[in-house]
């Protein structure tokens, strides 16, 4: 009995404290928590807040806003043609973008790509293209080609060219191989391989992505303005450099107006072809 | 083609239907190209200036490497605090979005927010956050902590919805409350996906802190706006060269911070 229950003790003192992790990784989760206390500490000391226009700031943005509304609907006549060309900034960009991309995706998917040079050329020149913004990209090309849509609309294709091909490459590389190798079996060269046996497959998914950036850029395209690259973001940085809130609050509106439309568009064709 | 003959399925209800959609995509194409209204000259002319911009580009100028440091800590800053901040008040707001857990007042209260965040793009609301605090990364931050609210809610607020129902009956059953059951059935299921958002979510706003200081409110972005105003094409080829880097870098350390947690 008494040697029975000193062995239980035993028993209990090592093996029923039952804990979820070791002593050292207790140790490295207090560590990585600690870490991250300091790092919103060091991030938050960084900000240089100045309290006294945190404390001004309800009141500013409440003058933002009274200054805003009404909006000055008078001012929507010379809307249109910024719009117009903020759409055509949008659909051409997007137009290029899926016309660059088709290329770089056959080279980023692993079952089409030639060899592992060229494979890691779609994946630098994706990786480039999506690390840069369409803001920076216009920036660049303003001074490239001059302010206007032309330099709009090739940040956004080139911006897009990373997004559209990733999930072109994607898709490629979800292919059925049994059509390929039927299509393979009936005799046909690698041109008809492409067109009857890979084509048909990777075309819902081609024209969902297409549908989904053009709303992206459709969106992106509202604000290249700011840094002169055509479109309505020019008409409202004019208006914010003007102070003409009122003018800004139409636009505001305006932007969303077509946002939500080109979104509820997108939403309905993709839901459509996928 | 013969009657009866097999034709490949189309989205399409009749083929008419397909041949009026292309031709009207076509003729919007075309409209697109028309009222473009490209000046050839003045395209000619900024071509022939590719040459000099490059030229004077490289090689990229790590010189004042002293403001691109800056920089790049105040984005890193930016995105940081911003996420934290995200996160904290994003969890209530993805509850309060979520369909399967909370009164449909509450819901649409907490979808209402949701939308409001994601309406206007980045630049904008650094804007508005400019007026309001004056310049800086402050301004920045806040932005950022605002697209958390559209981005990461939406998304957490997803996972909620999609929770298995099983483990919330299980607990409801114990007798526990609302709170209980939150916090013992709903919680442990969300809290990878929790982990995994925000470190997406930092990842994201690390690539938007690299262009909200084109509108003032702080991070690389301003150091490269203020280069390309001064026509300092090296320094920003060299500031874009480093976006590039922590950029990937991010998405490097979120991918793999991301495969461990799933």
């Amino acid at each position: 009995m008494g040697e029975l229950g000193q062995g239980s003790r035993l028993m209990a003192e090592t093996f029923t404290t039952w804990r979820r992790f070791t002593p050292a990784q207790s140790a490295l989760r207090f560590a990585g928590r600690l870490a991250l206390v300091v790092a919103v500490a060091w991030s938050a000391a960084g900000m240089g807040i100045r309290w006294e226009f945190i404390a001004d700031s309800p009141a500013q943005v409440a003058d933002l806003f009274r200054r805003m509304f009404p909006p000055d609907w008078g001012f929507t006549g010379e809307l249109v043609s910024p719009l117009v060309q903020t759409i055509n900034i949008a659909t051409l960009g997007t137009v290029a973008a899926v016309l660059l991309s088709v290329p770089v995706a056959f080279l980023a998917a692993r079952n089409t790509t030639f060899n592992r040079g060229t494979y890691a050329l779609g994946r630098v020149m994706m990786s480039v293209s999506r690390s840069v913004d369409s803001l920076i990209w216009a920036l660049i090309f303003t001074i490239v080609v001059g302010p206007g849509s032309l330099a709009g609309a090739l940040a956004l294709a080139v911006r897009s060219i990373g997004f559209v091909s990733k999930l072109f490459a994607e898709g490629i590389e979800e292919i059925d191989r049994g059509q390929v190798e039927a299509v393979t079996a009936t005799g046909a060269g690698r041109l008809a391989v492409l067109v009857f046996g890979i084509v048909p497959q990777i075309r819902p998914v081609f024209a969902g992505v297409c549908i989904y950036r053009w709303d992206i850029n459709i969106r992106e395209s509202t604000v290249l303005g700011i840094v002169g690259a055509g479109g309505i973001g020019f008409v409202l940085n004019n208006a914010i450099l003007g102070l003409e809130w009122s003018r800004v609050g139409l636009i505001l509106v305006v932007i969303l107006g077509v946002v939500a439309v080109s979104e509820a568009l997108s939403a309905t064709v993709r839901k459509r072809v996928t | 083609m013969r009657a009866g003959a097999w034709r490949p399925p189309s989205p399409f209800p009749a083929p008419w239907v397909g041949t009026v959609l292309w031709l009207a995509l076509a003729a919007f194409l075309a409209w697109n190209v028309w009222s473009l209204q490209v000046d050839p000259a003045r395209v000619a002319r900024g071509l022939s200036r590719i040459g000099i911009v490059f030229g004077r580009a490289f090689p990229p100028e790590f010189g004042q490497w002293s403001l691109l440091v800056e920089g790049v800590v105040e984005s890193l800053q930016m995105a940081t605090l911003s996420t934290a901040l995200g996160v904290v008040l994003g969890i209530p707001i993805a509850v309060m979005a979520a369909r399967n857990i909370v009164p449909s007042p509450v819901y649409v209260t907490g979808r209402g927010i949701i939308t409001l965040a994601r309406t206007f793009h980045e630049i904008i609301v650094a804007i508005i956050f400019v007026k309001a605090v004056g310049f800086g990364p402050f301004a920045g931050m806040l932005t950022l902590t605002v697209n958390s609210l559209g981005f990461f809610s939406k998304l957490l607020a997803e996972q909620v919805e999609n929770i298995d129902r099983g483990q919330v009956e299980a607990v409801r059953a114990t007798g526990a409350g609302r709170g209980g059951v939150l916090l013992f059935a709903v919680v442990p299921q969300v809290l990878p996906r929790i982990i995994g958002l925000t470190v997406y979510q930092w990842d994201i706003h690390l690539r938007q802190s690299t262009i909200i200081g084109i509108v003032g409110a702080g991070g690389i972005g301003t150091t490269l706006y203020n280069s390309f105003a001064r026509y300092d094409f090296d320094f920003s080829l060299a500031i874009l060269l480093v976006i590039v880097a922590i950029v990937l870098l991010g998405e490097a350390v979120s991918a793999v911070a991301r495969k461990h947690i799933d």
